[in-house]
């Protein structure tokens, strides 16, 4: 009962942020609205029993896509105005498409009897309590999916290294230090050994 | 205890907002970015109500994986916008139009 009330409670905080991040005028309230998002999505993960993915949620995105994200809003310097003409033009398509995808989605979970006055945990095999949800996905993604995971760090290098490139910027006249030309220099280059003949003492 | 229906109810009405969302913000790639950021939100639900539901951690692996790709598609997504709006002066998408697409 109690976790049916938090779930309801949950769900409306999530929903309400989810409209204010569409519908706010501000990019940094959508943001922000954005982090109650996740973090209440967490909360319902929770909820579900899926603890480590919670954690996951919060560490990687309120910790650091939406901290990200937060940057680059500040950063930009954006006219407000211009990008938000349209609004009510576009607002009653949106609602209509949402309406008619929300309809569609209940109208085929119904249709089918997905999962109806069932509980979430009837069809799994009762679960050892001693294994706590990080161990069994640990298991999971380093044993049957390792190359999958071996992969998903290569796409993230591969995402840092673009992002750096992308965002390099080579200023003209900046003096930098270059190593392999100080290394390689010889002392020839730098000391000059002159021949003169003795100056006489006046 | 919360049903497995009451989850996909939820998850599709969060993803008909965020569709909802692409709709009206059409103008403005910052929530663009956003919006599908909540899409796959969204489907992370679905993933883990199934995983959770079938009793098959599976599931919860492939919401990892999502994960992993919507962080690598926001800092990449974000970068571009910086080079973009550091040569335009301007994130309106319709301002991006050079190949006349």
């Amino acid at each position: 009962m109690l976790v049916q009330l938090l779930f309801y409670g949950f769900s409306l905080v999530l929903l309400a942020a989810a409209l204010g991040v569409i519908t706010l005028r501000n990019p940094v309230h959508s943001a922000l609205c954005l982090v109650l998002t996740f973090f209440t999505a967490a909360a319902i993960w929770l909820l579900v029993e899926a603890e480590f993915l919670a954690i996951v949620l919060v560490l990687v995105y309120v910790g650091a896509v939406m901290v990200l994200f937060l940057f680059v809003v500040m950063m930009l310097d954006i006219n407000l105005e211009e990008l938000r003409s349209g609004f009510t033009r576009h607002l009653a398509l949106g609602v209509a498409t949402a309406l008619v995808l929300f309809l569609e989605i209940v109208g085929v979970v119904v249709a089918r009897g997905v999962g109806s006055n069932m509980d979430m945990k009837a069809g799994m095999a009762p679960s050892d309590p001693q294994v706590s949800n990080a161990t069994e996905l640990g298991t999971a993604l380093y044993t049957k999916y390792i190359y999958p995971f071996e992969l998903a760090a290569v796409l993230l290098l591969v995402a840092i290294i673009a992002a750096i490139v992308l965002t390099m910027r080579h200023r003209k006249g900046l003096k930098v230090q270059d190593i392999g030309a100080q290394v390689a220099t010889q002392s020839a280059d730098r000391l000059k050994v002159l021949k003169m003949t003795a100056e006489k003492r006046e | 205890m919360i049903t497995l229906q009451q989850m996909l109810f939820l998850s599709g009405a969060l993803f008909s907002i965020a569709v909802a969302g692409i709709f009206i913000n059409r103008k403005n790639i910052i929530l663009l970015l956003m919006c599908i950021e909540l899409l796959l939100l969204a489907a992370n639900f679905n993933f883990v109500a199934f995983s959770r539901y079938l009793g098959n951690i599976d599931g919860q692996v492939f919401v990892f994986f999502v994960l992993t790709v919507a962080a690598a598609e926001a800092a990449i997504g974000l970068a571009i916008l910086v080079v973009l709006f550091r040569e335009r002066k301007s994130i309106n998408v319709a301002d991006i139009s050079t190949l006349k697409g």
